[in-house]
């Protein structure tokens, strides 16, 4: 008997029918991933567990935790085991923790919430448990504030909250997710360390199968509601049948075929650039401190190059993309475009900009949801002396949209009218629009689902073929910047420290920090072997 | 507007305020009875068919004087409002456009000077240096509606200026003044429709207690806080003085905070979201 | 902590001479001599520039403000046009009238607002949820001078409840209080509901946060999780609005005063307006925005208090 068997499980929210008979099970010291994409139910099968369901919500089926159906327990009953037998991580580090409150006193909450022990007993075993989940008391005093600290340490308080009372079972909802690469490897690590030390059984969410299949012994894949596949990891890697479980492993290793070769001459040259931001001021007097965002970046990309730029947030990669987009003065050093040379002090001016358009992270937030597709996807004609105007106009309009696959009469649409998937290509019709010879993407496919992300990523390929462009291909994501670049450049504190073919570097990583990224983000080809 | 009419609370909130505004506007042809002319006779008449809501203590009709002094307070209000959108909304968002800068400390600091000043108390320095009248009441209220509007768009704008597709803009090549009217103004006119309403109704009553206390429109033109004023005295023998123009301020700024909140919740995907 | 205290401080003084600038200018650009308003048509010019003299309005612009501002600070509020007596004697009794009763409603107000908007919040959708929204909204609509006159000619002339109007005297604290207590009600009331509401949405937002699901997983009951967690993180909001009303509170009570026929700042400065006694406008003012003031200030440093996120920042 499995310490967490879930059999038949069925939920309903209101009308709408999110679980359709799931099934699986957890064991004690042993891990099972449940990966889907979103709107896949796998959040909600977890929160079926220790039922944190949404109002309204209805379960069917069986959930026998520790020989107790917890469909069938009243509410006092799951308020004792919740956080003492079942503990629960988090997608979100940055608003799991109440910001009031010392982690101290948010640790030692659990243990007192089901009157384990005494206040500075409670107060003791908070101290050793963060200790055991990385934060030594010397840097983390108890009475440290959620503020205070960085993404993954929060994460490493959340951690230490679900297992202060060292619980049968631990379930994580994407707990990685919202951290960088390096981070989110050693909060895996951690999760890993414990469920040996403990004999836990921990239940892992995620939507990223390279995150967690060299931790996790048993995977279980999820699509619409439906388990379309389990098993033990290795035997799934090997013997996957169902066509879901196929595609979601091809599209996380998607290569688009690139035909295009770079030419010699560069379109944007870089040198010694440098980017200070002005902080607040500390004191009431003296100058206002500064911060050196991009320090000394130098960098060539050729006509028809893909150029990739690694980095982990805060490195200064989006600083380095405004720079060069015109949108903010340099400090130092020299940008230039087609030749053209923008010295220090300047911001590259209008003329240059025409060469270069962008598309953003973010599907939802890039478009403003006010106009209609023409109006949003014309708006760069704006850096041309004389813009197409009427019949010119909509010619111009519909051509983009149907380069990227869209619909012209897509351009009396709104926004919202469109999928996170259908948005971006939209954004790069934008792009596309003026006819730039550099496209800058800025994380253009990290909000995407894996097999959109194939999709996006494949159109892309098609555009830079066909229209010789040149991308600046910004990301946190090695598997897709290995997919899509010809070289990759990893940036670190707002400094290039390594740059070089794609696939050497990959190979052969020579700096320190791009092998720390590259252990921290196994690609799924080299898990399979 | 289909929608807003399809909530419960908009279309009460709606037809009660309306009431009152078309009140005001008919009252420019016709009431019952002149309000201008004393009528000691018939002074202070219980409401009857002849009187619906009695007549005052110089004899003239309540009903009418409602409806003119509908007009008093709806202008005084919708003026106001237009001051504090017209002047605050500008800085709000030129607050917001230059965050941090010398032009936003300024503007926001001197929002918090006049938020020092509650409108009563510039309505006193007002009438002290220029003595009391409708269109002083109207700039009292005004100045303390600048605020309101500038900081609800300049936190509006400034949530705006992170997204991705106002980045968009000036990657095209915009200016952050084309910016700030292209693409932060459409995005934040619910935030200020809703709160238009709302300072809207702010505005009747601030007006009903200028009048009340005489800081506001003068005689004989009536409005509903003189009337009240008026009553003062009489209320024991003669409930009805006070009772109807109270009435007639509840209503209106019930039926705009009604609508303000229908709105909100329209406009809210949060809220929207919650309901489903 | 103390370096924000500081700032703060220091943004108080800033306010307080950007305000009395405010004031004296506004208040100076009027139009008429004060000394020959004081003296009549028939005085003399001689007089009439001895008085001008003596009031020191002989003297620059700049160097009138300084006379003012400074005897401010010391306590000196000037003299009255009208009264000839000093500004600061006249005043004395009424603020122990007006600010007792701004504070007053301000506690009601609190005391009021906070168990129903919790309890709308946490039984939202409900019937007491339903009878809070729909009370709070007909609080908020009903001007509070009529209410006063309603209260006054049911509660007091018929009933013989509270006191109809007066003021004993802080010399008979009991009875003092009492007169204060249906003004101070009347005043609350509007402020109450606006409070209420407030409350109960800061409430059901802090409800949706993140970290009150972190509190269930760790075995709060919902009970639990809200008293230990939402509380004080609503409490953000809410204290903001709590600042904001003591300014209209101290407004409305000038008017709440004239009703009830308290001895307070009310019935003094319009005397003042009608005689043109700017001096003592100019000083009254002054006064209740530095109260006002004074308040923002400390609803700034309780702020920190409650949100460790706010300390280092300023």
């Amino acid at each position: 008997m499995s310490l967490l068997e879930i059999n038949g499980l069925k939920l309903a929210i209101g009308a709408a029918e999110i679980l359709h008979d799931v099934s699986l099970s957890v064991d004690a010291g042993q891990i099972t991933a449940v990966i889907g994409e979103s709107g896949s139910g796998k959040s909600m099968t977890a929160y079926c567990v220790n039922q944190l369901l949404p109002r309204g919500a209805r379960t069917k089926g069986n959930v026998q935790f520790n020989g107790q159906n917890m469909l069938a327990l009243d509410e006092s009953t799951l308020c004792q085991m919740r956080g003492k037998d079942i503990g629960m991580v988090f997608q979100e580090p940055m608003t799991a923790l109440n910001p009031v409150q010392t982690i101290g006193a948010q640790v030692a909450e659990t243990v007192l919430i089901h009157g384990a022990a005494s206040k500075p007993e409670a107060r003791k075993i908070a101290r050793d448990t963060l200790n055991r989940v990385g934060l030594p008391e010397a840097e983390f005093p108890l009475s440290r504030y959620p503020h205070e600290l960085s993404g993954g340490q929060r994460q490493r308080v959340v951690i230490a909250m679900a297992i202060a009372l060292r619980p049968k079972l631990l379930i994580a909802d994407e707990p990685t997710t919202a951290l960088d690469v390096t981070t989110q490897a050693q909060i895996m690590d951690l999760l890993k360390r414990l469920v040996q030390e403990d004999g836990m059984g921990l239940l892992l969410i995620s939507h990223d199968l390279g995150v967690v299949a060299d931790v996790a012994d048993h995977i279980v894949i999820m699509r619409k509601g439906k388990v379309v596949e389990q098993g033990a990891t290795a035997h799934i890697f090997k013997h996957m049948q169902h066509p879901y479980t196929k595609a979601l492993f091809e599209a996380s290793s998607h290569k688009p075929d690139r035909e295009a070769k770079p030419q010699d001459t560069p379109i944007l040259e870089v040198k010694n650039l440098i980017r200070d931001y002005t902080l607040p001021r500390k004191s009431l007097f003296g100058p206002a401190p500064k911060f050196r965002a991009v320090n000394g970046v130098s960098f060539t990309l050729k006509k028809g190059e893909s150029l990739g730029l690694v980095g982990e947030s805060g490195c200064g990669k989006s600083t380095l993309t405004r720079a060069i987009l015109g949108l903010e003065t340099i400090q130092g050093g020299s940008i230039s475009i087609n030749g053209v040379e923008v010295k220090a002090g300047h911001t590259v001016p209008r003329t240059l900009r025409r060469n270069m358009q962008v598309v953003f992270q973010d599907p939802y937030g890039s478009f403003n949801p006010r106009h209609k597709v023409a109006r949003l996807v014309s708006e760069p004609f704006h850096l041309l002396e004389s813009p197409p105007k009427g019949e010119a106009r909509k010619a111009a309009i519909s051509e983009a949209l149907t380069a990227v696959g869209m619909h012209a009469n897509d351009a009396d649409k709104y926004i919202h009218e469109f999928s996170g998937g259908q948005r971006q290509r939209i954004a790069i019709a934008r792009a596309l629009i003026i006819k730039p010879e550099l496209i800058i993407l800025d994380e253009a496919v990290s909000a995407l689902d894996v097999s959109i992300r194939a999709q996006i990523l494949d159109l892309l390929a098609e555009l830079s073929d066909k229209l010789g462009l040149s991308y600046l291909f910004i990301s946190h994501d090695l598997s897709v910047v290995r997919a899509i670049t010809d070289r990759v450049m990893v940036m670190k504190s707002g400094e290039i420290v390594e740059e070089g073919a794609t696939e050497a570097i990959f190979q052969t990583p020579q700096h320190d920090y791009t092998r720390a990224l590259l252990a921290a983000a196994p690609s799924l080809e080299d898990l399979m072997q | 507007m289909k929608r807003a009419f399809k909530m419960p609370g908009f279309s009460v909130g709606f037809i009660m305020a309306f009431t009152f505004v078309a009140a005001a506007l008919i009252s420019f042809f016709w009431t019952p009875y002149g309000t201008s002319g004393v009528d000691i006779v018939n002074k202070l008449h219980s409401p009857d068919a002849t009187n619906w809501f009695g007549t005052d203590h110089l004899g003239r009709d309540i009903f009418s004087m409602i409806m003119v002094g509908a007009r008093t307070s709806i202008a005084v209000a919708i003026v106001a409002v237009g001051i504090g959108v017209l002047l605050g909304v500008p800085l709000g968002l030129a607050a917001a456009a230059r965050k941090g800068s010398l032009l936003d400390e300024f503007i926001m600091r001197g929002n918090d000077l006049i938020f020092a000043f509650p409108a009563l108390l510039i309505a006193i320095l007002i009438t002290a240096v220029f003595g009391p009248s409708a269109i002083n009441a109207i700039i009292a209220i005004g100045i303390f509606n600048i605020p309101v509007f500038a900081r609800l768009s300049r936190a509006g704008a400034l949530s705006l200026w992170t997204r991705d597709f106002v980045l968009a803009a000036r990657v095209s090549g915009k200016s952050r003044f084309r910016i700030s009217f292209e693409h932060i103004l459409p995005n934040i006119t619910n935030l200020l429709i809703v709160q238009g309403t709302i300072q809207f109704s702010l505005g009747i009553l601030a007006e009903a207690a200028l009048s009340y206390i005489g800081l506001g429109a003068q005689p004989p033109i009536p409005s509903w806080g003189r009337m009240l004023a008026d009553s003062q005295t009489m209320v024991s023998f003669a409930p009805h003085l006070a009772l109807f123009p109270g009435l007639a301020i509840v209503l209106t700024v019930l039926g705009l905070n009604l609508m303000g909140d229908a709105l909100r919740d329209l406009f809210d995907p949060k809220l929207r979201r919650d309901r489903q | 902590m103390l370096i924000f205290t500081l700032k703060r401080l220091l943004s108080l003084g800033l306010s307080l001479i950007a305000a009395s600038v405010a004031i004296f200018f506004v208040v100076e650009i009027i139009p008429g001599d004060p000394a020959r308003l004081m003296l009549g048509i028939n005085a003399t010019q001689d007089a009439v520039d001895a008085l001008r003299t003596q009031m020191g309005l002989d003297q620059g612009l700049l160097a009138r403000y300084w006379l003012w501002a400074s005897g401010l600070l010391q306590g000196d509020f000037g003299i009255s046009y009208t009264y000839r007596v000093p500004v600061a004697e006249m005043v004395q009794g009424r603020v122990w009238v007006s600010l007792p009763l701004a504070l007053y409603a301000l506690l009601l107000s609190t005391l009021i607002a906070f168990p129903i908007g919790i309890i709308a919040a946490a039984k939202r959708g409900s019937w007491a949820d339903w009878l809070v929204m729909g009370g709070t909204q007909l609080g908020v609509a009903i001007p509070n001078f009529w209410f006063a006159m309603i209260m006054v000619s049911i509660l007091a002339i018929k009933y013989g409840l509270f006191s109809a109007g007066g003021f004993p005297g802080w010399d008979e604290p009991l009875a003092a209080l009492k007169a204060l207590t249906l003004p101070a009600f009347v005043l609350a009331l509007p402020q109450a509901s606006i409070l209420a509401r407030v409350m109960r949405s800061s409430l059901l937002d802090t409800l949706s946060e993140d970290f009150m699901r972190t509190a269930r997983a760790k075995g709060r009951t919902a009970r639990g999780a809200m008293v230990h967690h939402a509380l004080r993180n609503a409490m953000i909001p809410v204290l903001t609005i709590i600042g904001l009303q003591f300014s209209f509170l101290l407004a409305g009570a000038i008017i709440i005063e004239k009703i009830f026929f308290l001895p307070g700042l009310g019935s003094m400065i319009f005397t003042a307006i009608t005689q043109r006694d700017l001096i003592v406008v100019e000083s009254v003012v002054m006064l209740l925005v530095f109260a006002v003031i004074l308040v923002t200030f400390l609803v700034d440093i309780t702020y920190a208090l409650v949100d460790p996120r706010l300390r280092r920042r300023a």
